[in-house]
């Protein structure tokens, strides 16, 4: 190759780029000679956790991948495809954007948003709906609430201007987090089948083109960022965090899907982490070919950017794209009418080769495979630990905890339940998310468990949420991520919809770390085996380790469910809310002694160690199915699944929503704490008009489930066992305003 | 009658609106691309909600040197009709057409929820048939929907019963706490003096689709249809 004017880098510089002396060597072996500084800034991003996934990759080739809806599987393409029947599909995923979150929240949280809808429109697929997944620490924290307030501006700001609308998520809070917060953002899109762009690209002499916004210096190295320890130091890597601009985002999004829609594209894929390198290397690795680039011809923001600087930049709202020779008139025009950049910057060659040259010079001369994850890069096993805390859980005794005397405390663990922010409602957050633009979003006026938004022009609705209870996968990683895989499906079938597949987030501490290993391995477990009964395939999703502070330790490993759901017919949409006083309240599943890892348990008595709650997944499977038999036999008024904060929380969150009260009886049979309180699995709250009491109770009897009667749904008042725990009002007030309170805002 | 609307490079609201002109309520409509110069013999211009031009600078101010704003204005001026929704009506204050500005909401935030309206007259196309004692119900989705103008104008458009439109609670009343932005006498929606101008804030297209668990949206945008009989 021409020869670079600079000193070639050692294997010290290596290091300080972030890779191990063995990975510099197996670079030498590779390149067959020692690397150039652009080169081998070139394998450290490629070869950071970020892209490569080298120390999960083994683990996560272990999950199911397969159902006969699957168009594309996970590591296929940019998100995961799922049939719909009808000529249409739905491409969705989720991804972090921690690390940079945590320095920037506003900017971190924005690009994370435009990050995750790229690689759904870069399939071709029009996003319609998102959702997001966030964990922070404790919110008496002034730096808790400059976070969330950050985070939740720059989702907002970024989604709304997008225009497409952010219809739920979760929030939830944890000294865990308080130094490292956790931003997942979801986004689904819909697709005709056979519209689908690849990827790749082939066909030696196609002209690659860089399209979009100009490249900057912004988010150099941040996927090398994202794969250390978050630390003090960090606030220096200001530079890594990319800055997002929603208005170019929308305008590519429309000139990408108007190119798709020529046919004559080749090969397109976003430029999210690692930039140019990224998408060139793995656009070429998949259609086995080469490219040649001219780094002098991409539209940059500054001046004299070096040739790896333009590598890696990580400037958003780009993509590159591969079309076919003599039609590149046809993508310039698109990309003219919409006022932005479209430059031809290189051609495809045969040689398997990514050549890039600067200033006349061949800067980068590197295999396009070896780079690539399924390629070269490296994939390791991390060895793993049982941590001693595992066992110390498992020893909770419930004995030692006293129960609730009497309705006066019960009124007390009520008053704080559904004040505390990880239960009480999260409309101050959402508020800030256009809920309501594309005029589909069916959850909007109807609440429920999950988010239904109607796939314009047919009869089928996309039902999606996310969901990870992290205290439970802490306590257990195992049982915790089936809870959290079977929580997202019980939440789609409460709302009226057949859970079809599911992304991941896994986000966890250091992979070096062989306790934190062990986590990632329970995850991975409990997450197959829940994933193979539920019929819901691993699209694919996102890993993001080093969510540890060098203070503080770990933080819960947080492996976020984004589940997708099919809601076939429009009438099957089934609320939360009970509809009229006078209906009767049933628990479909069964009561158990169980207060383990409740919100009650671990904020109420403050006991920090205790298991996961109580979970049989073939129990949590059946409860399901059960649920979908009672809405499709227009049995039920309202369906409301158990999660956290028990009972007694599921009960005021369907009465108050249209001001209703109930009053219940509660079994003797249990403890009062456990009965209301309890977090144990597998149990839905239906209510039932009088008239239809007989058919629903037929059908229960039928269906061999355990239930009960609890009681009816009154004109006001929560009422357990003759007394009233609180006034609707009251609740209505604790419910919808203590976050706000607590944000002091 | 034959609806256009406006599309500005950023709008998003444009293929909504679409959608139930056609589906939900019957009418043909076109998409007026912003480059044009030629309004395709429509009768009823819409601009429809969004974020044009990224909303850079100021709400609606750059997208009212589109080409196609020297023909909505020689179109409003001939007396046909304009409406404009959120990030509409904020081009058609920057374009001149309607009175008044529309700032950042006073709690300093986007506000996504629904709010109710009442309105204030029925002597406007857009009011014609509506109760003026029902409090309709249809989402606001902005972040600068502040209703301001100085007080000869405020004085000005409620003389002319330019008012067409205010946020109102539940039951009908209006009220501080029913404001959800801070607008100058609760003001959402508005006409010009000629009364073929409309402005509203909240979105009615949004709740218009039975399937969304809501139709006031609906009866308001019917209105506007009466002038096709």
């Amino acid at each position: 190759m021409a020869q670079v004017t600079e000193a070639l880098p050692t294997v010290e510089t290596a290091k300080k780029l972030g890779l191990l002396p063995e990975e510099y060597d197996r670079i030498c072996e590779i390149l067959n000679r020692p690397p150039n500084f652009t080169e081998l800034s070139i394998f450290s991003v490629m070869w950071s956790e970020h892209c490569s996934y080298k120390n999960s990759i083994v683990w996560l080739k272990k999950l199911p991948k397969d159902s006969p809806k699957m168009l594309a599987k996970a590591g296929e393409e940019n998100a995961g495809l799922v049939d719909l029947g009808e000529g249409i599909a739905c491409a969705f995923k989720i991804e972090s954007h921690n690390h940079p979150s945590a320095l920037e929240p506003y900017q971190g949280a924005a690009t994370g948003v435009g990050g995750i809808n790229r690689d759904i429109f870069t399939m071709g697929a029009r996003p319609i709906a998102q959702l997001n997944s966030l964990r922070f620490g404790n919110i008496d924290l002034p730096k808790t609430k400059r976070l969330l307030k950050g985070v939740v501006k720059g989702i907002g700001d970024y989604g709304n201007a997008f225009g497409i609308p952010t219809v739920g998520g979760e929030v939830f809070f944890d000294d865990c987090y308080n130094v490292n917060p956790l931003v997942n953002a979801f986004s689904a899109g819909i697709v005709e089948v056979g519209k689908v762009a690849k990827a790749t690209s082939y066909g030696v002499g196609n002209p690659v083109f860089i399209v979009g916004s100009s490249t900057g210096k912004d988010g150099i190295g941040g996927a090398s960022f994202a794969s250390e320890d978050i630390s003090e130091k960090s606030t220096e890597k200001l530079p890594a965090v990319q800055v997002g601009d929603p208005f170019m985002e929308k305008l590519l999004l429309e000139a990408t899907l108007e190119v798709i829609e020529t046919g004559h594209v080749v090969g397109i894929q976003d430029m999210g982490a690692a930039g140019i390198i990224c998408s060139t290397s793995e656009m070429s690795a998949k259609g086995e070919h080469g490219m040649e680039i001219n780094l002098d011809l991409v539209p940059s923001r500054q001046q004299n950017m070096k040739g790896w600087e333009l590598l890696l930049s990580e400037s958003q709202e780009r993509m590159l794209v591969v079309v076919e020779k003599g039609k590149e008139h046809i993508i310039q025009d698109i990309f003219e009418k919409w006022d932005l950049n479209c430059v031809q910057i290189g051609e495809v060659t045969d040689t398997k080769r990514l050549r890039f040259y600067r200033d006349g010079e061949l800067v980068a001369d590197v295999p396009a495979e070896d780079l690539v994850l399924g390629g070269g890069a490296p994939q390791y096993h991390r060895e793993y630990t049982e941590p001693a805390y595992y066992q110390e859980f498992k020893k909770f005794d419930i004995q030692t905890v006293a129960d609730v005397a009497n309705a006066e405390e019960i009124r007390s663990v009520a008053r704080h339940l559904l004040s505390h922010p990880n239960i009480a409602s999260k409309k101050w957050v959402a508020e800030q998310y256009d809920h309501t633009i594309g005029t589909s979003t069916r959850t909007f006026n109807t609440p429920a468990d999950a988010a239904v938004v109607q796939i314009r022009g047919t009869e089928k609705a996309i039902v999606i949420t996310v969901d990870c209870n992290a205290r439970y996968v802490n306590a257990d990683p195992e049982v915790g991520t089936a809870i959290a895989v079977s929580e997202a499906a019980r939440n789609i079938v409460c709302t009226g919809g057949e859970p079809l597949a599911i992304t991941n987030n896994l986000n966890f501490g250091n992979p070096y770390v062989p306790e934190v290993y062990w986590q990632f391995v329970g995850a991975i477990k409990g997450m197959s085996r829940a994933c193979e009964k539920f019929g819901t395939p691993v699209t694919g999703g996102n890993v993001s380790f080093y969510n540890q502070s060098s203070d503080g330790g770990p933080v819960f490993p947080t492996p976020t469910i984004g589940m997708l759901g099919e809601m076939a017919t429009p009438d099957l949409l089934t609320t939360l809310a009970f509809q009229e006083a006078g209906d009767l309240i049933y628990l479909v599943g069964s009561s158990k002694n169980d207060i383990a890892s409740s919100e009650y348990l671990y904020s109420y008595r403050g006991v920090k160690a205790s298991p996961a709650p109580a979970f049989d997944i073939d129990e949590e499977y059946h409860i399901q199915n059960v649920t979908k038999e009672l809405i499709s036999a227009k049995a039920v008024a309202s369906v409301h699944d158990v999660s956290d904060g028990g009972l007694f929380t599921a009960l005021a969150e369907a009465a108050i929503w249209n001001n209703l009260g109930f009053a219940i009886e509660s079994d003797r049979e249990f403890r009062k704490d456990a009965f209301l309180f309890g977090e144990s699995q597998s149990r839905v709250i239906v209510s039932v008009k009088p008239a239809q009491q007989a058919a629903l109770e037929h059908l229960l009897l039928d269906s061999n489930a355990s239930f009960s009667l609890l009681g009816k749904v009154t004109a006001g008042g929560l009422t357990v066992d003759g007394a009233e725990i609180l006034a609707t009002a009251e609740a209505k007030d604790l419910h919808g305003n203590s976050l706000q309170r607590a944000l002091n805002v | 009658m034959k609806f256009g609307v406006v599309v500005f490079p950023g709008s998003n609201c444009d293929d909504d609106t679409v959608h139930v002109f056609r589906h939900i309520l019957g009418q043909e409509i076109v998409k007026l691309w912003h480059k044009s110069t030629n309004l395709e013999g429509c009768d009823f211009l819409i601009i429809p909600g969004g974020f044009s031009y990224g909303d850079y600078l100021r709400s609606g101010a750059i997208a009212r040197f589109s080409p196609i704003m020297d023909k909505v204005i020689e179109h409003a001026n001939a007396g046909g009709y304009v409406l404009g929704i959120c990030n509409g009506f904020q081009v058609l204050v920057e374009a001149g057409l309607l009175p008044g500005v529309l700032l950042r909401n006073d709690h300093q935030k986007f506000n996504s929820k629904n709010v109710y309206l009442r309105a204030a007259t029925n002597h406007s196309l857009f009011t014609g048939d509506l109760d003026l004692t029902r409090a309709y119900k249809v989402p606001v989705a902005h972040a600068e929907g502040r209703y301001f103008t100085d007080e000869a104008t405020l004085k000005q458009i409620i003389d002319n019963d330019q008012v067409l439109f205010r946020y109102c609670d539940a039951d009908g009343q209006v009220t501080e706490a029913a404001n959800p932005n801070g607008s100058l006498d609760n003001i959402a929606g508005i006409c010009n003096a000629g009364r073929n101008v409309f402005g509203l804030m909240p979105h009615p297209e949004r709740a218009s689709d039975p399937l969304l668990g809501n139709t006031d949206g609906r009866i308001l945008l019917e209105q506007l249809l009466a002038v096709t009989a």
